[in-house]
This record gives C-alpha cells, sequence and structure tokens, in this order.
C-alpha cells in the first residue's frame, strides 16, 4: 500500500459523489491508501482568483499548510480545478517570493505556514499511472470492459499549464487513452481530449457554453464512442446534467453519456455498478453499459429518494434549522 | 549583473511610453506574469475556444494594456468571456500567464465597478460570499441564489434537471461547514488587509 494525502475538494461531496464512491472503491485492491487532509477548505475553483490575489492563493495555502503536517509528501486531488489550484499556488509562491510570503505572514495568523516545494501535488490520474502502474492495474482486471467504445476526455486542468511537464502532452495528453485500455475497453480517436466543457460559463454565459458542449458530444459522436469518460468533477456535470438544455437551444438530440473513470476501472475491477456511483447520471448509461452485459439496478436509480420527500426546497443557505431527516444523516455520517 | 529578458525589454521602449498600466496588471497577477514579453503574435486569439463571444482577443487586450487604455481594457467583456483552459497559454512563444492575466483583469474591473454586464462578477462574488461564511463552496444555494437574482426563467426551464439531481443525492440542501472557521476567518482577514495595502 502507497500512504497518500487526500484532498478531495467540494464537487466530490455533492454533485461529483459517483467519483468519490468508485474511487473508495477501487483505492483498495490498487494499493493507494488515502489519508483525507482534516478539516480542508474549499480551492475557491476559478472564482475567488478572479476577485482578489493574497486572498485567494492564503485559501489555497491553508490546505497545502495542513497537507504538509501530515508527514507523507504526496497529496491526490481527483477534482482537476483543485489539482490545478493546489499546484498553482505551490509553483507561484516560489516562483514569486514576494507572494509566498504574503500568503504565509496570512497563514501565520492561523498558526499555519507552509514551504512552497514541500509537497508533490499530483492527479489521481497520474498517481495510477505513474505510482500504481498500467501493469498492476491490468493484473487487477477480471470484467475486461471489451465492446465499449470510450471517448477518452481529460478535460484542460490537468494537461494544462503542467508547470511540473507531468503529462504526455499538453493537447493531445494519451494518459487516459492509456488507462482505457489497460481495461480493455476500445478507445476511440478523440480530437476533443483536452478541449474545454465552458467551466462556469454554464452558470454566467450559458450560450458560450453549450457552444463548448456541442462541439465535444458532436466529436464523440461523430468518433462513434458509446460513452464519454472524464477526470473531473466539472466537466462531467457541464456534460451531463446541461446535455438537455444544450439539446434544447440548438435543436439537436445528443444522448451521450459521461462518467467518471475511475467508475469504469471500479466495473473492470469486478465491482458491482450500484457500488460505482453508475445511476446518478442525468444522461442515463443504460444503453451504453448494456453493450459489455452491465444492468444498472433500479436501487441505484433511487439512490436518494429520502431526500426528495423534503419537496423542492426553496433557496437557501439560509436555512438554518436541520430537519430531523437530516439529523439523521448527520448521525449516520459520524 | 547581466539584464533579465523581462529587462531587456523595458531598457529597449521608447522612453516615451506609459507602460503604468502593464506593469500594474502585471504585478497584480500570480507568479511572474511575462506580460511584458508579449510579441503581439495572436497565437493566443488563435487558440481560444470562446473567443467567437470575447469583445476583444486576448492579444487585442494586452496591445490595450500597452496603450495605457484602462477604461476599455477593464470594460472589455474578455477576461469574463475566458473559461480558463489554459490553451493559450500552452501555445504562446512567450510565456506569458494569459489566463493569470485574465484573473487579474476581473479583479481590477469589479473594484473599479467596470463592467457591462454583473452577471459574471455576481456570480464570483457569491462564491466568495459562500466560501467566506462556510469554508467550502454550496452548489445548491451559489445556482439558487445566482438564478433568481439574474435570470428566474432559466430557473424555472432548469427545474426539472435540479430536481433529478436532488433525487441522486447530487446536490445538497445543506452547506457544509468547516472546523476552522475562525482560523480560516484570521487568515482571509490578514491577506485582505495586505491586498488592500499592496494596491
Ligand atoms: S500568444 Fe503570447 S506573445 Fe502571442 S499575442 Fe498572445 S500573449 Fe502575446
Ligand atoms: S485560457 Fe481563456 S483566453 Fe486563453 S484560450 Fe482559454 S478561454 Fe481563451
Amino acid at each position: 500500500m502507497s500512504d497518500y494525502i487526500f484532498y478531495p475538494g467540494c464537487a466530490m461531496e455533492s454533485n461529483a459523489k459517483a467519483y468519490y464512491d468508485s474511487l473508495m472503491e477501487i483505492a483498495q485492491p490498487l494499493g493507494i491508501n488515502l489519508q483525507e487532509i482534516d478539516d480542508w477548505n474549499c480551492c475557491g475553483a476559478t472564482e475567488y482568483v478572479g476577485i482578489n490575489l493574497i486572498p485567494a492563493y492564503s485559501l489555497i495555502a491553508r490546505n497545502l499548510a495542513l497537507a504538509a503536517k501530515m508527514g507523507h509528501k504526496t497529496i491526490i486531488s481527483p477534482c482537476s480545478a483543485c489539482y490545478l489550484n493546489l499546484a498553482k499556488a505551490d509553483y507561484y509562491m516560489a516562483e514569486r517570493p514576494s507572494l509566498g510570503e504574503k500568503v504565509n505572514e496570512a497563514l501565520a495568523a492561523g498558526d499555519l505556514q507552509y514551504t512552497p516545494g514541500s509537497l508533490d501535488i499530483r492527479h489521481l490520474l497520474d498517481v495510477l499511472i505513474n505510482d500504481i502502474g498500467l501493469d498492476k492495474l491490468k493484473e487487477k482486471v477480471v470484467r475486461p470492459l471489451k465492446g465499449l467504445k470510450v471517448a477518452p476526455y481529460m478535460g484542460c486542468m490537468v494537461p494544462r499549464p503542467d508547470y511540473h511537464n507531468r503529462w504526455s502532452d499538453a493537447e493531445h495528453p494519451t494518459e487516459l487513452f492509456d488507462v482505457l485500455k489497460a481495461i480493455g475497453a476500445e478507445v476511440v480517436d478523440f480530437p476533443g481530449a483536452a478541449t474545454c466543457c465552458g467551466g462556469h460559463m454554464t452558470q454566467i454565459g450559458p450560450e458560450t457554453a453549450y457552444e463548448l458542449i456541442r462541439r465535444l458530444i458532436s466529436s464523440a459522436e461523430k468518433s462513434k464512442a458509446d460513452i464519454m469518460v472524464t477526470v473531473c468533477p466539472m466537466c462531467q456535470l457541464n456534460v451531463d446534467a446541461y446535455q438537455g438544455e444544450t439539446n434544447s437551444h440548438f435543436g439537436t438530440n445528443y444522448n451521450m453519456p459521461i462518467v467518471f473513470f475511475s467508475q469504469l476501472v471500479g466495473l473492470a475491477l469486478g465491482f458491482p455498478p450500484e457500488k460505482l456511483g453508475f445511476g446518478s447520471e442525468v444522461t442515463s448509461t443504460e444503453k451504453a453499459l448494456a453493450q459489455i452485459g452491465v444492468d444498472i439496478p433500479e436501487s441505484a436509480i433511487a439512490e436518494g429518494k429520502k431526500r426528495q420527500q423534503e419537496g423542492l426546497p426553496m433557496p437557501l443557505c439560509m436555512r438554518k434549522t436541520t430537519t430531523s431527516e437530516s439529523k439523521h444523516a448527520e448521525e449516520a455520517k459520524a | 549583473m547581466s539584464k533579465t529578458p523581462v529587462e531587456h525589454v523595458h531598457a529597449r521602449l521608447d522612453h516615451d511610453e506609459d507602460l503604468s498600466l502593464l506593469n500594474e496588471v502585471s504585478m497584480k497577477t500570480a507568479g511572474v506574469s511575462r506580460l511584458e514579453m508579449c510579441i503581439q503574435c495572436g497565437s493566443c486569439g488563435g487558440s481560444c475556444p470562446s473567443e467567437m463571444d470575447m469583445d476583444h482577443t486576448p492579444r487585442t487586450l494586452f496591445a490595450m494594456l500597452r496603450a495605457g487604455m484602462r477604461e476599455e481594457a477593464l470594460l472589455s467583456n474578455t477576461p469574463w468571456i475566458c473559461v480558463s483552459c489554459y490553451h493559450c497559454v500552452v501555445r504562446c512563444p512567450q510565456n506569458v500567464h494569459i489566463t493569470d492575466v485574465m484573473y487579474t483583469l476581473k479583479g481590477m474591473a469589479i473594484r473599479e465597478k467596470k463592467y457591462r454586464d454583473s452577471t459574471a462578477p455576481d456570480f464570483s462574488e457569491t462564491f466568495v460570499d459562500m466560501v467566506e461564511k462556510y469554508g467550502r463552496s454550496y452548489e445548491f444555494g451559489l445556482a439558487t441564489r445566482h438564478y433568481l437574482k439574474h435570470s428566474p426563467l432559466r430557473m424555472i426551464r432548469t427545474a426539472a434537471m435540479g430536481l433529478d439531481m436532488l433525487k441522486k443525492g447530487r446536490l445538497s440542501m445543506k452547506p457544509t461547514t468547516i472546523e476552522g472557521m475562525d482560523q480560516l476567518t484570521a487568515i482571509l482577514n490578514k491577506a485582505k488587509e495586505m491586498e488592500l495595502a499592496h494596491e
């Protein structure tokens, strides 16, 4: 077992639960021991840095400071934006020492400090390939995904800007391709592999986002993919949940499922789909998975039904009261 | 001591040229922005996936900064349309930190209230508010607050999708708060103090 510090990031707790659940299943057999950073905070996504500089980098660096105390050197983030933010803060604090000093002055107000360069900040995909290795992955495969045509969608923030020269190519990275091949899938030639899903534009400038989503899905369709595979919560959310809006915007009829690579790895390692978060996608994976004889049971789709009974809640965050139900959930968690 | 490439460019620039805006943006950008090194080749705009919706290509915007066109540069929608894909960055022959310069310009536009449409700045500020309040981001609160303010109609159109996400356990109705909120607040307050002093 190799020990790693784990920074899940906010999306893993909500919209990307399938990513979290599937990672938790495959970590053990692959020999990845994850130790979550205690009390980590949000990395600020692409928003905080657009407001101000020192606070944004201090926000990120609190996580680095907490991680550095944990005794291991390598920190894994499965989320592309989190990975980039952590890597970027570490890199820029060293590249511009005056920024590093100011960030440390801010951290000192919370009794923390961080020396840039003291952690190895890695994306999950990189760890899987370079630490665990494709041979070990292949060895563990009990159900090769033979016959499933997959478009390997790596997105932009993992291979770029690549401060540490970790990736094969900034525009046509091959890493995800290799992993999917190793689990027996048929990987299609997908020119969109490292193009952008629109990021936060689905929220603030949907027409720009729809166009980027359209290009991606149409490229996957032309490549005759049954399914797209991603390494990023934002990519999954945009292509999956906003596919319907994209269709109404262009009058198209796309129906392209997109899942996390860890979910497919989990299937290949023999885990049942309901343990891997299948069924939580908006664009159904049923047809694609039927190609390899995998059925998603109703129970997986119905998960989280209880919450629905609260009715469609009106906003918001301001709701201080805890219902007995969410208290239950909290107790169960504890 | 021999000059760094950046210092060379500075030394060769026309003395009449007012580079204060360019320098200001460069100084406010994370890392060493290398903005001064732009040779106006246009690779950035040519690589940009959302260039079609931008007022100016990144190249033009940087030329405007060099020319000291503060008002026009801060009013440009370009930084707000930038999707942070870093495509331009890996293609820029001068290694300009283009995406980070876009972030800097957003921040300046917000502080100087120079934007035509408040949707994007509001979104960033709402996000930041939530993170400062809870320590974690909170999508459900963010999306509802944002849609209610800017596009209630879209909220109705996307209600079915939201409900589906809720059913599938993908939207949390309650924000998660970190334990070290006091610590985080102390850090951010100190950082903000320095940010102001820096201006
Ligand atoms: S690619 Fe770089 S050098 Fe070329 S115009 Fe853009 S910023 Fe300037
Ligand atoms: S990072 Fe921004 S400016 Fe650069 S190519 Fe991507 S969208 Fe365009």
